[in-house]
């Protein structure tokens, strides 16, 4: 068993308070974490401004240098972890064991963690639209076309109270440090891992470890970060989303309710679709929000949840160590059982069909964890309550709805894989507010290009472009390195 | 070790001549109180006879009811030798509806004045001013404090927080408010502190963090503010936060003394910290005064030192008799020590915290 410190500012602070992490299958304790009280948090952000300060005092340019460099150790390298090591396949292992989610998987969100701290210029440079680095790092400078602009960091650090069951949130937070912002993480219970791993990667490739605090704590410590950081992120449920809706500090990533639409000029060639279909419900064990959650048609829409069930129904559960293993497991006592009662309860409805019945039991329930295996439901009508829900395991309602009703009833989508060749129908649905990230074509909606940004900008987030004037003179000796 | 196990003995035959005294006191007709004579009519035993130490009071009482404070008018509790006699009229819950009421006269000074036993004077100076910041209103607390002052020398300054307001508040989600009113409270706070000179502070942890938060956004500290010694009760406060407490904010500078107590108790002594205690505060009931047990909430037996189990108290005085009353709290069964020779509670926390959620608040 590993003992894992709060990091105050990079300085390990031992706790009398610890959480086990437990290994959801075995009962293992992987790892005994400390807890943080509130107003640890509430003193240590008196020095947040030393966080960026000391990230300022670092080359943009080098910093993205550093990540590389992390990205690298990260996936490759022995790495201190609390008062033990950390390898490779430890991390994949113990993150595996308290999330359940497969190995194979977590070794995939490693490679994909790595690939976005190694393009880490690359999604910078799509992240600012180009930006030049010295602007951001200067608060102004001037654009190529002779216009001065000025961005303003609107925090020192970025808070993130980070869940406990989807390890590839992690994405979000990697280009922050290079942006000269600090980090404060409030790491899920049950996967405390990344955010970990990363402050060791980081730090070994050269990041000041005062620039990152991580606070491991319960809803007090979470609710302590948002009241804490003039920036936040925090992941929940809809009612999450809603309570801090118009509140500019925190970004609210909540479920995503992204689908699959199905123009009526394609649907009759419905059966083209089924692998793309299949996998954006059931890759990566259909946790992610960018996982589908609906299939709307206005016609075949029988056909295809029999075929969709057909496909995914039969799955297993697997144990985790399997390469082959599809569905991750629930390691919240009651979750499993109290997702599949609200599932359950919706089938009564007239008009919603339970499609993967045939393919057996759904509920597999065991000593310490749960799994649900993969679901397919048919509601004839987009107005019926499963229609328009999203679940953490591999879930989809294929919905039939006229395809002109399709963009009002989706509701918020934050993935919309729209096939279609239907221009007009496809300039709707590029004005449609309600949809995120749109893919007009045969895409999946797993399918993410790394250089377009996810939910929102973070650097719009954190940087608040503002009219900056100057004398010409002052203007071009500043920016001229004068 | 055998000195301590004499002590034990010795803490136990006081503590049964104790019970036996308290309990002839209150079902006696010359001295008891009504409640007391009628119930023992009702139950058709004479306790006044058959009860002749601890152990005959634990098998023969049933769990004092926390309603009988509330529905019954207070001078059914008076005992017959204070007839006549002009009582305090304490109250604790009451968030929503009747609180519960205890009467006294005399009990709050004795408590307090034994307490006044304990402290050290280089933490609390004798002849200087003290500033309670905390629920005050119809609370034994505050009498109890200013009394404390009084018998060290010294007066105190008070600021109130009205703690059924601040519950209903978050009950009610409304925590800009609560945020708010707390804002309030330590406005008033600091500024009898800025204005006057105070050393001593009775408040309660989340209290003493954001009046500390306060100092130290000015740049100063509580110590900078002349405090030398804080007493904190009120809420829970485990190793870790009470660690917090001691070395961030009171920076190992200021004497620091935990306190668990309550209306029908009194006051409970801790054991003063070492460094193996980990900060785990462990108190010790006013014996014989009042008497703690930790029992198995299934079984309503004692649980063995070092388990979890709900706090039981009897309070054993000539003005109030209350047996076997079940705390909304839970703690760790201790080991008696030197200066307390009888079992104590440990890391005292609301019954049930770890399955359900309690509102302690802002206060």
């Amino acid at each position: 068993m590993i003992n894992i410190p709060v990091l105050r500012w990079g300085e390990p602070y031992e706790s009398l308070e610890t959480e086990k992490v437990i290994h959801h299958r075995t009962g293992e304790v992987l790892a005994s974490v400390g807890q943080a009280n509130p107003g640890l948090l509430a003193r240590d952000m008196r020095k947040a401004a030393r966080a960026r300060e000391a990230l300022r005092e670092i080359p943009i340019k080098d910093l993205i240098e550093m990540m590389k460099k992390a990205g690298d150790l990260y996936l490759n390298a022995t790495l201190p972890l609390g008062d033990g090591e950390q390898t490779p396949d430890d991390f994949a292992r113990q993150q595996s064991a308290s999330t359940g989610l497969p190995e194979h998987m977590c070794k995939f969100n490693m490679e994909k963690n790595h690939f976005v701290l190694n393009h880490m210029d690359q999604i910078f440079d799509a992240l600012t639209r180009g930006l030049d680095l010295d602007i951001l790092q200067r608060g102004f400078g001037v654009e190529e076309r002779g216009v001065p602009v000025s961005y303003q960091a609107q925090s020192p650090v970025l808070g993130m109270v980070l869940p406990s069951n989807s390890p590839g949130v992690h994405t979000l937070w990697m280009p922050v440090i290079p942006m000269q912002i600090g980090l404060v993480l409030k790491p899920g219970p049950q996967e405390p891992w990344t955010p970990y791993r990363m402050f060791a990667a980081f730090t070994e490739a050269g990041v000041p470890k005062e620039a990152i605090g991580i606070y491991p704590g319960g809803g007090d410590m979470g609710a302590e970060t948002v009241s804490r950081c003039g920036r936040v992120m925090i992941f929940g449920s809809t009612a999450t989303v809603k309570n801090y809706s118009g509140n500019e500090q925190v970004q609210v990533h909540g479920p995503g309710y992204s689908k699959i639409l199905l123009g009526d000029d394609v649907v009759d060639q419905w059966e083209d679709y089924l692998d793309l279909m299949a996998d954006s419900i059931y890759k990566n064990s259909g946790r992610g929000c960018i996982n589908c959650s609906g299939v709307w048609a206005s016609r075949h829409t029988e056909e295809i949840a029999e075929a969709l069930a057909e496909r995914i129904g039969p799955y297993e559960v697997k144990d985790p160590t399997d390469p082959e293993a599809g569905l991750a497991a629930f390691t919240v006592p009651g979750q499993a059982e109290a997702v599949w009662g609200m599932i359950e309860e919706g089938c009564k409805e007239t008009g919603t069909t339970h499609v993967t019945e045939k393919h057996g039991p759904r509920l597999e329930q065991m000593e310490r964890c749960d799994y649900i295996r993969p679901t397919i439901l048919h509601c004839d009508s987009p107005d019926l309550k499963m229609a328009n829900t999203e679940y953490m395991f591999p879930f989809t309602s294929v919905v039939k709805c006229p395809q002109e009703q399709m963009i009002e009833k989706i509701s918020g989508t934050l993935v919309a894989s729209a096939i279609t060749n239907d221009e007009t129908w496809a300039a709707q649905l590029t004005d449609a507010t309600n949809i995120d990230r749109l893919n007009i074509g045969a895409m999946p909606t797993i399918a993410l290009n790394w250089l377009q940004p996810h939910e929102g900008s973070i650097v719009d987030f954190l940087f608040k472009a503002r009219a900056y004037q100057t004398p010409d003179e002052r203007l071009q000796r500043l920016c001229n390195g004068g | 070790m055998a000195e301590l196990n004499q002590k034990i003995e010795e803490a136990k035959v006081a503590l049964d001549a104790h019970v036996a005294e308290i309990v002839k006191w209150h079902f006696s007709p010359e001295s008891g109180c009504p409640f007391w004579l009628d119930w023992a009519k009702d139950a058709g035993w004479d306790p006044a006879a058959e009860v002749k130490c601890l152990d005959d009071l634990l098998a023969k009482f049933p769990n004092f009811q926390d309603e009988w404070l509330r529905d019954q008018q207070p001078e059914v509790w008076v005992p017959a030798k204070f007839k006549g006699k002009p009582f305090n009229i304490f109250e604790t819950g009451g968030t929503t509806g009747m609180p519960k009421q205890r009467i006294g006269w005399e009990d709050y000074k004795i408590d307090y004045s034994e307490f006044s036993n304990t402290l050290d004077d280089a933490a609390f100076p004798r002849d200087h001013y003290w500033l309670m910041v905390g629920p005050t209103g119809p609370r034994r607390l505050r009498l109890s404090i200013e009394h404390l002052a009084n018998v060290r020398g010294c007066s105190c300054y008070f600021v109130d927080l009205d703690p059924r307001w601040v519950k209903r508040l978050i009950k009610e989600k409304q925590f800009d408010q609560a945020k708010d009113y707390m804002e309030h409270v330590v406005d008033q706070a600091t500024t009898i502190m800025k204005n006057r000179s105070v050393s001593a502070l009775f408040t309660t942890p989340k209290l003493l963090e954001s009046i500390a938060e306060r100092y130290e956004s000015e740049g100063s500290s509580l110590y900078d503010a002349g405090i030398r010694g804080v007493f904190c009760g009120g809420t829970t406060m485990d190793p870790q936060y009470t660690r917090f407490l001691c070395e961030e904010l009171l920076e190992n500078k200021i004497g620091f003394v935990p306190t668990y107590g309550n209306t029908l108790m009194g006051l409970a002594k801790h054991k003063p910290l070492t460094p193996e205690d980990k900060y785990s505060i462990t108190y010790y009931a006013p014996q014989p005064r009042a008497s703690m047990r930790v029992l198995n909430p299934d079984t309503n037996i004692p649980v063995e030192y070092g388990e979890w189990g709900r706090v039981e108290l009897t309070t054993l005085t000539k003005e109030f008799f209350m047996p076997r009353f079940l705390e909304r709290d839970e703690a760790i069964r201790r080991e008696p020590i030197e200066p307390y020779p009888w079992d104590g509670v440990a890391e005292v926390r609301p019954f049930g915290a770890l399955t359900k959620k309690i509102v302690e608040g802002v206060y």
